[in-house]
């Protein structure tokens, strides 16, 4: 059985363990559940961060991420996924974003957790600012992020 | 139709979004990209480098050469940093 997806965009902070309990509650098939979370880094480069301000496309950013699901649960025998994605200004040491796979197996929700994060940072339109003692500036997208999506589509 | 930017696209023209009205030979996503850039000084500094400028119709994410015609919405925006 898949449960509906919970996909979220919201400023508030998540608590991992009653998501975990949400997607999890009166269900007896799920045997793994894999959690990322992603957190707001004090230091880059050396630099210290005062803070992040994160934005997004309303809209296109829910339809993004829930098509990334879809070709999750298309791809592994998934029981359940939640997404959570805060936006506005974040200090170091907060939550950012939450990824949340079920499966009857750990595998399964292992490699669609990393598949989901990869699809994110490189697809959703997500957009992070970066506070620093130099001032404001627009964090640049890394390459590398666009390498991590392509190994999903070889082969 | 309804021309949408985000993040520092948005802050190099100074808004979030508004109406225009291309005329016909303005087909791709490309050909409006050029002519945005010459509606003023903000539009040529966001639009300086237009390979690196990502593009939606409709919130679905397009290529360059994608045709304009029949869209609602279309988005600009730098490369996504999420996550």
């Amino acid at each position: 059985m898949t449960a509906k997806p919970t996909i979220r965009i919201q400023q508030a902070d998540f608590d991992i363990a009653r998501e975990i309990a949400a997607l999890t509650n009166g269900r007896t098939d799920i045997g793994a559940v894999v959690s990322f979370s992603g957190i707001c880094r004090g230091n880059e480069n050396g630099e210290d961060i005062a803070a992040l301000t994160l934005e997004h496309y309303p809209g296109m950013a829910e339809a993004e991420i829930a098509r990334h699901v879809e070709s999750a649960m298309s791809r592994w025998p998934l029981s359940g996924v939640s997404i959570i994605h805060r936006v506005g200004r974040l200090n170091p040491g907060e939550n950012i974003v939450l990824v949340l796979t079920a499966s009857q197996h750990r595998q399964a929700a292992f490699a669609a957790a990393e598949f989901l994060m990869d699809y994110l940072k490189a697809n959703a339109p997500f957009w992070k600012r970066e506070e620093s003692a130099a001032g404001t500036a627009w964090v640049d997208a890394r390459t590398h992020d666009d390498a991590a999506v392509a190994r999903w589509t070889k082969s | 139709m309804k021309v949408k930017y985000f993040a520092w696209v948005r802050e190099r023209i100074g808004k979030s979004e508004e109406t225009v009205e291309p005329p016909a030979n303005v087909r791709t996503v490309g050909d409006l990209m050029t002519w945005l850039a010459r509606r003023g000084e903000t539009y040529a500094h966001a639009f300086e480098k237009p390979r690196i400028i990502r593009a939606a119709i409709d919130q679905a994410h397009v290529k360059q050469d994608a045709v304009i015609a029949g869209a609602r919405e279309i988005a600009f925006f730098p490369p996504m940093t999420g996550g």
